[in-house]
């Protein structure tokens, strides 16, 4: 940087930086124009996640939502040109009403499940010294170090009636137990593949509520239950919320296990839209169908903010 | 500090009844003894202050009288109730947490109304209650706020309140004022002792902060490592401490020491003699105990009877505005010196040399 202009006199010893006299001076403008760059940050920042969103979500949901306007022709191609609604009609139909249903009670069910299993065991885990709780969370999360598919396999393994829960069963002379490629089954194996994301935010939110409110509760003359109804569970909703979304969500939308632990008799919407798109053909079905289930989920999630979001 | 007690007006006298008792109780938690052997009675009406350093057990002990600890071995009454192994919901006692534990999503109404609730009192009983409850803490008007957006001695006064409206027979404190300002905390004390003066509830406080248990109560229990080392009235606890410790951890003190060299003299470590009965046998390594209020600096000079003396050199002054506290160093040791900062007295000099001495009635002395 050349000096324009000699420094003024008064000035002190001549430093190494850029002598502009003015340049590091503050003002208005200056602070408007830092302003102005951190938000820009900011934006730039998010960009690469929004851009994302963007393109592999926003961008399909609209073009599924264009194909389930569509029409399936003769050759079990789709034809865009005539928009209507026939695909939606299917889901007046009983069969895929049926459907539906099924999944979204299992879909409940295994919500309800999890909540029951994750909350008493993420309270004792936020009740254990520092060394249990890390130990014992890693413990929580090692299923996600082996592969999905697996797992459920192993569980159809476990549940087949040569398999050891049943031979227990007979053993004692129960007989076979036929759990395989029953609702229950697909039950047991969304709850234990959902498990952990009910355990973890729940323990997260509980680990966060002071202890001492326990005690003072004890001590204002509250039973075990009621200190759990009246002072950890309101206090421990944001976990609540957050574990049921990520279990509900993707239970309804399940494919991998009740293909695989529930068998033909036991269809759900996950392998009934796979159907459509793969067997029959019938993209603009399998479109509406999908749609269908996305706007349901979003209905879900908004509610489930609604009634807890502000401390989420 | 000495003479109050013509200017207060006296504590009613606590009653015969026994409030809590605790016979020889032990906490153990793994290897640690938190509390060790302690036994001792709280008499109904009493305001009783647990005092001591960190960890000395204190706050262990009043957790298992509110049954949120069970002792390890011993016995432990309420009212001669044994209660040593209830769960602290079918106590008669409430309790004032250290950090109030309000319960932030509720609030100021429903936060006090809960003992209430828990206890199945008809609605409008409650009404009525925690009305009274938050007018005796003078929070009438704060009813429908959070506790969130209550200063921290609003908060205190709520989580009194609290406890007060359930109408226990005992009171625990836990170090209520520690998270309070000096002026809040000050008053707060008044407050409390009022209070527990006009409800005639016995009140049990723990706290660490020794001017504070001389201030408010009837009887101070010092503790240390879990051991019950005096359980005296403020001024016992003051003028006649037990050991060492009690006398170093209450107030200010100058420890000097020497050993019982007959029936009435002790003999201090440089040779001065001073007349103090002992009634401990000859050779007794002792301390005697010299409050720096007690002590006098004056130039050298003779001593007067009734007195003893020792010479020094003023080694430092400090200023704490409403007195001076000098360090004089006498042959082997130093001893604060305190003076009422008032406007005709003369400020000594470091390097004065001077004599400090005190009424052989105003010290005492304890066994090392």
């Amino acid at each position: 940087m050349t000096v324009t202009e000699a420094p003024p006199p008064s000035s002190g010893p001549t430093t190494a930086v850029a002598d502009d006299g003015d340049a590091a001076v503050a003002t208005p403008e200056f602070e408007a124009a830092a302003e102005k760059a951190k938000s820009r940050r900011g934006f730039l920042i998010a960009l690469p996640a929004y851009a994302y969103l963007v393109i592999f979500f926003a961008v399909p949901l609209v073009i599924v939502m264009i194909y389930s306007f569509g029409t399936r022709n003769r050759f079990g191609d789709t034809e865009l040109s005539g928009w209507n609604l026939d695909a939606y009609r299917k889901l007046t139909e009983p069969l895929v009403r049926d459907i539906l249903f099924r999944s979204l009670w299992l879909a409940i069910l295994t919500t309800l499940i999890c909540l029951v299993v994750a909350y008493p065991f993420a309270y004792f885990l936020a009740t254990r010294t520092p060394m249990v709780r890390n130990l014992m969370l890693v413990f929580v999360m090692i299923p996600f170090w082996s592969n999905f598919l697996v797992r459920n396999f192993a569980w159809r393994v476990l549940l087949g009636t040569d398999g050891p829960f049943s031979r227990m069963t007979e053993a004692i002379g129960l007989g076979e137990t036929r759990i395989l490629f029953t609702p229950t089954a697909v039950v047991l194996g969304l709850v234990y593949g959902f498990l952990p994301f009910m355990i973890l935010p729940l323990y997260a939110s509980i680990e966060r509520i002071d202890l001492g409110l326990v005690e003072a509760s004890r001590d204002l003359y509250a039973s075990g239950w009621q200190t759990f109804r009246r002072v950890l569970l309101p206090l421990s909703m944001p976990g609540v919320i957050a574990g049921s979304i990520l279990v509900f969500v993707p239970s309804l939308g399940a494919y991998v296990t009740p293909e695989i632990l529930g068998g033909a008799k036991t269809t759900l919407m996950g392998s009934y839209i796979v159907t459509q798109f793969l067997t029959a053909r019938n993209w603009p079905v399998g479109a509406s169908l999908s749609f269908t289930l996305t706007v349901i989920m979003l209905f879900a999630t908004i509610l489930y903010f609604r009634k807890g979001g502000r401390t989420l | 500090m000495t003479d109050l007690a013509d200017t207060e007006p006296t504590a009613p006298a606590p009653t015969a009844a026994t409030a809590v008792g605790i016979s020889n109780i032990t906490k153990r938690f793994g290897d640690v003894v938190a509390v060790d052997d302690v036994s001792l009675d709280i008499a109904d009406g009493e305001f009783f202050a647990m005092l001591g350093p960190s960890g000395c057990g204190k706050t262990t002990t009043l957790r298992m009288i509110a049954g949120l600890e069970f002792p390890t071995q011993g016995s432990l009454t309420i009212f001669g109730q044994e209660v040593g192994t209830l769960p602290p919901n079918k106590r008669p006692v409430n309790t004032v947490f250290q950090n109030y534990a309000l319960f932030p999503h509720l609030n100021i109404f429903d936060n006090v109304a809960f003992g209430l609730k828990m206890q199945k009192v008809p609605k409008r009983e409650i009404g009525t209650r925690v009305g009274e409850a938050l007018e005796l803490v003078r929070l009438g008007h704060m009813a429908m706020r959070s506790p969130t957006q209550l200063s921290g001695g609003q908060q205190q006064r709520i989580a009194l309140a609290r406890a007060l409206v359930n109408s226990p027979k005992v009171l625990l404190l836990d170090e209520p004022l520690g998270a309070l300002d000096l002026k809040l905390r000050e008053q707060m004390q008044g407050e409390l002792k009022d209070l527990q003066r006009s409800l005639g509830i016995t009140f049990v406080f723990v706290t660490h902060d020794q001017e504070e248990a001389l201030t408010m109560s009837d009887r101070i229990a010092v503790m240390d490592e879990g051991r019950l080392l005096q359980v005296d009235p403020p001024e016992a606890i003051y003028e006649r401490p037990v050991n060492r410790f009690v006398a170093d951890f209450i107030g200010q003190t100058n420890l000097l020491r020497g050993t019982v060299e007959d029936h009435d003299v002790v003999c201090l470590a440089n040779g001065a003699r001073v007349p103090l009965a002992t009634g401990l046998p000859k050779g007794t390594e002792v301390s005697v105990i010299l409050r720096p209020e007690r002590a006098s600096i004056t130039e050298r000079s003779q001593t007067p009877p009734g007195r003893s003396a020792v010479d020094g050199v003023i080694e430092g002054a400090t200023y704490l505005g409403n007195a001076i506290v000098y360090r004089v160093a006498i042959d082997w040791m130093e001893i604060d010196v305190r003076e009422e900062n008032r406007p005709d007295a003369r400020r000594h000099q470091r390097g004065d040399e001077v004599t400090v001495s005190w009424d052989d009635r105003a010290v005492a002395v304890v066994a090392e």
